[in-house]
């Protein structure tokens, strides 16, 4: 039998064309991975990390279980559309291999079956026709939420959907008619051979009321090929990209590949995979409290892909890590925006002379004896002066933000003496900065010389554990520095005093609201300790938004580009959700943090430091 | 012969009408909070690195208004970037951005002066 009509020829056109784009694509980037990285994937490809993203391919690139615990409309979208395309592919295939009785065939036939007269004979064709009826209305009551959504996002709980470019509105429009393509021209099929089910048989002998359906039957099929082959073409150009990237980046990111200091390879699947949903643009406190709406993630994402960033888009960023934390696709865009970001400090010249530390120089560093002679530059390491306390214990690194916040630092000196502990106050005069803010603007290099003067002077101090009471100089040290002593918070210090039994604490009726310091939650991990210490102090109050969800206080160093009034905007509104629990005192563990909620002066405003000492 | 007045030190001197203020009006436009500058020094005496060195922001806003470009991007290779001068302006500069800003305005400053030449 002929299973073969010259319409089916856009499709064909659209899919190898795809295909063909899509394996290029995919080759270059790997390719471009790393030695290290291919050897993570062939150390992980046979293990159970290969089930576990099998598994996580099919609750997140077809079911979207994230997004339906996020927003449960939002969900249902995504999931109706991919999951029921999905289904319609596969269904398709099996009713067609029923149909011919042949497992080979052309591919079309799974696509157009109803087109070319296989009759209703075949096994299971009552269950096949139900399930292809079924899943086109499943995907087309997706659509229906999708068109709605772009009407009026608020249907689906969005406050501000994506601006998209006109390309992909060109291919938003391309995949909108594919379905409702698909279903006129099989009902008006199903109505010609008084055949179809629920969907397509009902809708067909409506049709055929009032319709002349041979005369329209072969152009709709036309249609919907087209349609199809239009879609494929622009597919591999525009966000949909992302429905075959997905799963390449789920199965990479699970054998261990993640972007560290280099772009192209794996970044190339994490940007390809974004499927511009939108859902970082309601997370932004850039988009939500200082009205800027053209920088988050999404549009950041998009202008790396297409090779058109602004300073704008790379630096209005405040790198709190809402965004991270709510994408369905777990993209890491703060290491894209540090790796795109270039900074006019690393432009060579005699930078820093003062942190030469007078020995040898640090591994990798080139240093000119001559020229260090030349310059005699007082270092500040030859200034620094002597420690205070015992060495080769704990050293405190109180960080530059606590030393402007200097009760911080006092109360950590109070809580050492209590509980008994010699410490040495490394940067208790001419500290140097960890090298983060630096770092945050782009400049590793430059950062790199703080680095190694403070890796100094911490091997000079001789300790054996590092506590600093500043998050950024936490994650700092943990993840840049090459240190083989234990780092810890002070809140995780303190917690830890407590366990121990080396302080104690007596409990008021005060009530706090903890702040999650972004560098010290989100992007740290910590969550507990502060909370535990604060149950022993008083009572602790919660909001919503906390822990992953946490605000950012606004004062983030990421950010160069917002202005005073728009930082404003963002500490308000941070202060206002915090303050709805009706606390008698907002505590945070970051310098930084207490800095910039105080400048508002709303509610007293405490480091956990300080509530810590003054309860023992 | 007049006999009177200052005596002017010619390596000290700053004209004015010579100045090339280029940079400063760019800098001036692009963060306006620059001109909410006070000097009151806050920024300078929490400054990192102004404990090592005679790096001085307050110092820097005058070089810039001065035209004193070289001398300026001298000063400039000692900042840190730590922000603290930031947390410290009682008028909130965006010093973070100034000190950005001129470090990039001076780089393209220096490409021009080098393509005209």
């Amino acid at each position: 039998m002929n299973y073969f009509d010259i319409f089916v020829i856009p499709f064909y056109i659209g899919t190898i064309f795809l295909f063909s784009v899509l394996i290029i694509k995919f080759l270059q980037w790997f390719i471009q991975i790393p030695k290290s990285g291919k050897k993570l994937i062939w150390k992980n490809i046979f293990s159970t990390k290969t089930l576990k993203s099998s598994r996580e391919c099919f609750s997140e690139c077809l079911l979207h279980l994230r997004i339906f615990r996020k927003n449960l409309r939002l969900g249902y979208m995504h999931t109706s559309i991919a999951f029921g395309w999905f289904m319609l592919i596969v269904v398709g295939k099996f009713q067609s291999t029923a149909a011919t009785g042949e497992w080979i065939e052309p591919l079309h036939l799974a696509i157009f079956l109803k087109y070319f007269p296989v009759g209703e004979s075949f096994r299971y064709a009552y269950l096949f026709g139900f399930l292809m009826d079924f899943f086109l209305l499943l995907v087309l009551s997706g659509l229906l939420v999708a068109i709605a959504k772009r009407i009026r996002p608020k249907v689906t709980g969005m406050k501000r959907p994506t601006k998209h470019t006109a390309f992909d509105k060109v291919a938003l429009v391309s995949l909108w008619a594919i379905f409702p393509l698909r279903l006129l021209a099989e009902s008006f099929t199903s109505g010609l051979n008084h055949n179809g089910h629920f969907l397509t048989g009902t809708l067909g002998k409506f049709f055929d009321l009032f319709l002349p359906l041979d005369l329209l039957q072969y152009p709709t099929w036309w249609a919907y090929s087209l349609a199809l082959g239009v879609f494929f073409c622009v597919m591999p150009f525009s966000r949909y990209m992302h429905i075959f990237t997905e799963i390449e980046l789920v199965f990479l990111r699970n054998w261990g590949l993640k972007t560290e200091d280099q772009l192209g390879g794996f970044a190339n699947f994490e940007l390809h995979a974004c499927s511009r949903c939108g859902m970082c643009i309601d997370v932004c406190q850039l988009s939500t409290a200082a009205k800027i709406n053209d920088v988050q993630s999404v549009y950041f994402l998009r202008g790396e892909r297409h090779h058109t960033l602004s300073r704008k888009l790379t630096n209005n960023c405040l790198m709190c890590g809402r965004c991270e934390e709510v994408c369905p696709v777990r993209i890491k865009t703060n290491q894209h925006r540090l790796l795109t970001r270039t900074s006019p400090f690393e432009t060579e010249g005699h930078r820093y002379d003062y942190l030469q530390p007078p020995q040898a120089p640090p591994k990798g560093e080139v240093c000119d004896s001559t020229t260090e002679q030349e310059h005699s530059v007082t270092t500040a390491f030859a200034s620094h002066p002597p420690f205070r306390g015992g060495l080769g214990g704990l050293s405190y690194f109180a960080g530059c933000m606590t030393h402007l916040t200097p009760s911080i630092k006092t109360s950590m000196i109070k809580i050492f003496e209590k509980a008994g502990i010699p410490y040495t106050f490394i940067d208790e005069q001419d500290g140097v900065c960890c090298g983060r803010p630096m770092m945050l603007s782009g400049a590793k290099e430059a950062a790199q010389k703080m680095i190694a003067f403070n890796q100094k002077v911490i091997e000079e101090s001789q300790a054996q554990l590092l506590v600093t009471s500043c998050p950024i100089c936490y994650k700092f040290f943990k993840e840049n520095y090459q240190l083989d002593i234990p780092v810890m918070h002070h809140t995780e210090y303190i917690n830890m005093l407590i366990q121990e039994k080396k302080i104690k604490l007596h409990k008021t009726a005060e009530k706090y609201i903890y702040h999650d310091p972004c560098e010290l939650g989100r992007l740290s991990g910590v969550y507990e300790e502060p909370r535990t210490i604060l149950k022993k102090t008083g009572i602790l109050v919660s909001i919503p938004d906390e822990r992953e969800d946490a605000f950012c206080c606004g004062g983030s160093l990421a950010n160069t580009e917002i202005n005073y009034a728009e930082r404003g905007n963002i500490v308000r509104e941070a202060i206002q959700a915090l303050c709805a629990a009706d606390p008698d005192y907002l505590v945070t563990a970051c310098p930084l943090c207490k800095k910039t909620f105080n400048k508002e002066n709303v509610i007293p405003v405490k480091d956990i430091a300080e509530v810590v000492a003054g309860r023992l | 012969m007049n006999t009177f007045g200052y005596k002017m030190s010619a390596p000290r001197s700053i004209n004015m009408d010579t100045a090339d203020l280029s940079v400063a009006h760019r800098i001036l436009d692009l963060e306006p909070t620059f001109r909410l500058c006070i000097s009151c020094g806050g920024c300078t005496s929490t400054c990192t690195a102004g404990n090592f060195t005679e790096f001085n922001i307050r110092e820097i806003n005058l070089l810039l208004r001065r035209g004193q470009l070289d001398t300026l991007e001298k000063a400039l290779e000692n900042c840190m970037f730590c922000g603290k001068c930031y947390l410290a302006c009682p008028h909130g500069v965006n010093t973070r951005n100034v000190i950005l800003l001129m470090k990039e305005q001076l780089q393209e400053w220096k490409q021009s002066k080098t393509t005209t030449l």
